[in-house]
């Protein structure tokens, strides 16, 4: 993490009063253990370790990447609607590649 | 994928934002229903890149900012109380209530702490058995799956000595609210993509359909906003009434049903107030009667508070998206991040924060 402006690191190297409850942020799980009766993980934040709890998560495994919310695993991100995203931008740049600069502007 | 950078890539912003320009031939008002995004808008300056077509109104989707005046009094006498840990997400320490705020009651010698995640707030319940342990459980519904997680997780360890002071609000009751208001402008709304990751997407076709409103679900990086915008645009431009999800790696329409029926078992729906707003009806969670012995109002005393609001601030008309924050006269001038006198000045996610923050003290030109 180089020159990453403060609002790019987790919330546990931001000032006392700036964390947050609203940014949840995607880490990689890299470990997976039990906790008094509660499911938990190690996840990564580009380099920056925290605990989280997988409860409302119970299918993610180690490796795959999680939205993380005050200390839990809300959301399972989806690599495969990830890459279609991307994809579809991608073509939305090629098209404008092969047809120039002036594409489009006929509509306005 | 590391989901991040591929997300804050210059090329592809511009791609959306031409692809915007391409799309759009009239003008259309957008609202971002989300403080994270409203920040993020203005931070990456998203809202003077888009065609002049596009406006943005920053909708009250900032926990922080509509909380109540009375529950932040109530916050500060508990917090004061002998005997008490209150426990707080940080960014509600410096939220003014009536005459003071939680900073202040900690350096008075009351014992106010930061924590990241609720259970942080139950592992301090288990190491002080002594001392009554309260957690202010606020926020829209992102924050609920953790909160009710707390109140379980304290009665499975029958502890006797953690509560919770609940004043939780929904995102669906609120956007009612906005497109009943006789003012409203509102012709497209971004969702909030985490409160939709928890949620799902189903309670909004019925909405959109009734106010004739399309809406997309929208992510919190610079490409994830632009796409949001798009998609809504997309739809107005077309004439659909739909919920567009370009949000999809994080969020399907059914949301987390674990979540959602654990929400269910702690939480019922309820009246709230929201500050600047007034009750919204439904348009909150509070603990149901079963949990009455984690409920802090419930456990400590406070009685009826009385508060009152500075006449001169707005920021009940910005959360509605009836004002931009230099509309306002205290604006920079008596009301700044660090004497602010409503709450939107307060929160980093509060849209005049925001605004001061990243010097948007001069209305753009149309």
């Amino acid at each position: 993490m180089t020159a990453a402006s403060r609002w790019d690191r987790p919330p546990a190297l931001r000032r006392e009063c700036e964390v947050e409850m609203c940014l949840g942020i995607p880490g990689k799980i890299v470990d997976i253990y039990e906790k008094s009766d509660l499911r938990m993980a190690k996840v990564d934040f580009g380099g920056v370790f925290r605990e989280a709890c997988l409860d409302y998560v119970p299918e993610a495994k180690v490796g795959e990447y999680c939205i993380i919310h005050v200390g839990f695993a809300i959301s399972l991100l989806s690599e495969k609607e990830a890459r279609e995203t991307l994809d579809l931008l991608q073509q939305i740049s090629d098209i404008e590649e092969e047809l120039g600069p002036g594409f489009g502007t006929a509509a306005t | 994928m590391k989901y991040v950078s591929e997300y804050r890539d210059a090329a592809r912003v511009k791609a959306t934002i031409d692809e915007i320009r391409r799309t759009v031939t009239r003008p259309w008002t957008l609202m971002e229903i989300c403080g994270g995004q409203t920040h993020a808008i203005v931070r990456h300056g998203i809202d003077q890149l888009l065609p002049p077509e596009i406006e943005l109104v920053h909708g009250p989707g900032c926990p922080v900012c509509v909380t109540p005046l009375e529950l932040i009094d109530k916050a500060l006498a508990i917090a004061s109380g002998p005997g008490v840990i209150f426990c707080s997400y940080g960014d509600m320490l410096r939220v003014p209530g009536s005459n003071r705020d939680l900073f202040s009651v900690r350096a008075q010698g009351g014992d106010v702490r930061v924590v990241y995640s609720p259970l942080d707030a139950v592992e301090l319940a288990v190491q002080n058995p002594g001392k009554q342990v309260v957690f202010f459980a606020i926020g829209f519904e992102t924050t609920a799956p953790p909160n009710v997680m707390s109140v379980l997780h304290a009665q499975r360890l029958g502890l006797a000595n953690y509560s919770i002071l609940v004043s939780h609000v929904r995102v669906p009751p609120a956007i009612q609210a906005i497109l009943s208001s006789p003012q409203n402008r509102v012709q497209g709304f971004l969702l909030a993509g985490h409160v939709c990751a928890v949620m799902g997407y189903w309670e909004y076709p019925p909405l959109a359909q009734q106010f004739r409103v399309p809406m997309a679900v929208t992510g919190f990086e610079p490409l994830d906003i632009v796409q949001g915008i798009l998609a809504t645009v997309r739809l107005l431009e077309a004439g659909k009434i739909e919920i567009a999800n370009p949000y999809s790696r994080a969020v399907t329409f059914d949301g987390n049903r674990p979540a959602q029926t654990t929400i269910e078992r702690v939480f019922m729906e309820c009246d709230r107030k929201w500050r600047g707003i007034g009750t919204i009806p439904m348009s909150g969670w509070c603990l149901r009667p079963e949990f009455d012995a984690f409920n802090a109002e419930k456990r400590f005393a406070v009685g009826a508070i009385q508060a009152e609001e500075s006449p001169l601030c707005i920021a009940g008309q910005i959360l509605q998206g009836l004002k931009k924050p230099h509309d306002c006269p205290a604006f920079g001038k008596q009301c700044l991040p660090e004497n602010p006198l409503g709450a939107t000045m307060v929160s980093s996610e509060g849209a005049c924060a925001a605004y001061y923050r990243y010097g948007r003290s001069i209305r753009q030109p149309a």
